[in-house]
């Protein structure tokens, strides 16, 4: 039973969009599997379990589950995550990540920036946008406009800055991507995910929690936009 | 359902060994003691209840920041590790049932400090991460693997498998040789820990967990038997790992770690102590470790060595898997011999 659930849960959550809030999208073949493994786990319990009872001369000691002491009354624990998964739908990291936590851009790599993309704004990703602003000092950034997509969060000076969360694996190990704002700075509540188009600034500051950098970025115009379906970068 | 509900009755510990009868069958008899126990039956639809009345309430209840950022973190390590226990188990009940015990005897080495080495290089054919390793090492005891052989294999195919050592690669673009020394380091604390089984270790700390009758029963229902028991008993103490990273995870104050970098010794300590803590899967920690550039690559590597061998919620996993008098001895162990071989390492190369 315990089993069905944390399955189900889990299937469901990754036939949906629901995953992308916990971990990353390539996972998602393996979730499918591993709910699926699970709910017929669940069903072949429960197959063994209705066979045992209609041959009653079968005892229990033969059932095939004897279990030790510390047998798995601590598998109860598994109903947490699937009640969870499916009554509570934690969000995705937001707001509070990212003031908790010190911004991504900490090391300088070495690399050679490309050209920005064609379009007119050209769509970049925040860490993109921070790295070629920080440490190629916006040289691929000049002269051209540009749409960053991103949640607001109160910076350390109380002022709203753009912030994507950056996973590598799960929602473990989320690290903010912070934009400081000027110009047409977006006023609306923390979390509030927004589009907006600008131009590059050449200022940067310090994320006080961990020194990282933090680039500025010259709003010209902004919109709000419904939470994406992959909320990290 | 009802069927796997009377299951479930039987893994418990608290309820009597016998099923609990459910209405509508009664070619069992009522023993009198069953009318006392509370079955899962009753267990789950109160519970089922509590959570229809209270939706509202916990709804609310979670409405905290900082709680929704721990439930979205507890949750998210549940979904990452899952579907790893998941083939990790599928694999060691392939193991326990289909891999005759005569195999194993052929495979490795006589020797049992020559089995070591063998076991340890062949971590490197497992790609995943440790949540995985430990239901398959308490399958390889169970088929008469030498323990200290096992284990070897346990510390080591978490850290040197090609999917994790790419990872490397990828989150240290600037230095290469953080892959050969992250998987040397972990190769030789695993090898070192599997000799220093074989001095020290006494086969009475491994208490398994008894899976009793695998071998009469039919080849099917063995294997489906020994995966229900070893997902629901190895994924409960994954809960009790991921909530307790959760917990790390939203408590550790970051300027804590700031103020720690600036010092060379205590650095490799905090980042090793930090790894044990925040218990992040083997296959994402390298790119954490790439972005805590505040400290050392000594530092990093010390945190790189360890998280993949002894963390929260491997501790836990083990205390259950192998049993607590065996955790309490190997988890120590590990952790400083982790530390020191990460610590001379890097001092050696940076």
């Amino acid at each position: 039973m315990v089993l069905a659930f944390l399955g189900g849960a889990i299937l469901r959550a990754s036939i949906t969009d629901l995953y992308l809030r916990y971990v990353k999208q390539g996972l998602r073949p393996f979730l499918i599997a591993a709910g699926t493994l699970l709910v017929i786990t669940a069903i072949v319990a429960l197959l063994q379990e209705l066979r045992h009872i209609n041959r009653p001369e079968a005892g229990p000691e033969d059932d095939g589950h004897g279990h030790g002491r510390s047998g798995p009354g601590v598998g109860w624990l598994l109903l947490l995550p699937a009640l969870a998964l499916l009554f509570v739908v934690p969000p995705a990291l937001g707001a509070d990540t990212a003031a908790r936590a010190g911004s991504a851009l900490t090391d300088n790599r070495e690399v050679a920036y490309p050209p920005l993309p064609p379009g007119d704004p050209a769509e970049l990703t925040l860490l993109d946008y921070g790295y070629r602003a920080v440490y190629d000092h916006g040289r691929t950034l000049q002269d051209r406009r540009i749409q960053l997509t991103g949640f607001l969060a109160p910076g350390p000076d109380g002022q709203p800055m753009l912030v994507r969360i950056v996973l590598s694996c799960c929602a473990a190990d989320g690290i903010p991507i912070k934009i400081g704002l000027r110009g047409q700075v977006p006023q609306a509540p923390a979390n509030t995910w927004v589009r907006a188009t600008g131009r590059w600034i050449p200022h940067t500051a310090k994320d006080p929690v961990n020194d990282a950098d933090v680039p500025y970025f010259q709003v010209e115009d902004w919109q709000h936009m419904p939470a994406p379906a992959e909320p990290y970068e | 359902m009802i069927g796997e509900v009377i299951r479930l009755s039987t893994t418990d510990p608290a309820a009597p060994v016998t099923p609990a009868v459910p209405a509508g069958v009664d070619d069992q008899p009522a023993a009198p003691e069953r009318e006392r126990a509370v079955g899962s039956t009753e267990v789950l639809c109160f519970l089922l209840i509590l959570i229809g009345i209270l939706h509202r309430p916990i709804g609310a209840l979670v409405a905290n920041p900082r709680l929704q950022t721990w439930l979205t973190v507890f949750v998210s390590v549940m979904v990452q590790a899952t579907p790893f226990l998941v083939f990790g188990v599928v694999l060691s009940a392939v193991i326990a049932v289909f891999v005759p015990r005569s195999f194993w005897a052929r495979a490795l080495p006589r020797h049992p400090a020559l089995a070591v080495p063998v076991a340890g290089m062949a971590g490197v054919v497992l790609p995943g991460c440790e949540c995985g390793s430990v239901p398959i090492a308490g399958s390889l005891i169970r088929r008469g693997v030498t323990p200290a052989a096992a284990l070897a294999f346990l510390l080591a195919a978490p850290a040197i498998n090609p999917i994790v050592l790419t990872a490397t690669a990828v989150a240290f673009p600037g230095n290469p040789e953080m892959v050969a020394a992250r998987g040397g380091a972990s190769l030789v604390v695993a090898l070192l820990m599997g000799w220093l089984w074989l001095r020290l270790g006494r086969t009475e700390w491994i208490r398994l967990p008894h899976r009793a009758h695998l071998d009469g029963l039919p080849r099917m229902t063995a294997f489906w038997t020994a995966c229900r028991h070893d997902i629901i008993h190895a994924g409960g103490f994954l809960v009790v790992g991921a909530m307790a990273a959760a917990t790390i995870n939203v408590a550790m104050p970051q300027q804590l770690l700031h103020d720690l970098a600036a010092r060379p010794l205590l650095s490799v300590l905090a980042l090793a102590a930090l790894a044990v803590l925040l218990s992040i899967c083997s296959e994402a920690d390298a790119f954490v470790a790439a972005s805590l550039s505040q400290f050392s690559l000594t530092a990093r590597l010390a945190f790189l060595v360890v998280g993949p061998m002894i963390d929260l919620k491997l501790i836990s996993m083990q205390a259950g898997m192998f049993g607590r008098r065996f955790a309490v001895r190997f988890a120590p162990a590990t952790f400083t011999l982790a530390v020191l071989v990460a610590a001379s390492l890097g001092t050696v190369i940076w």
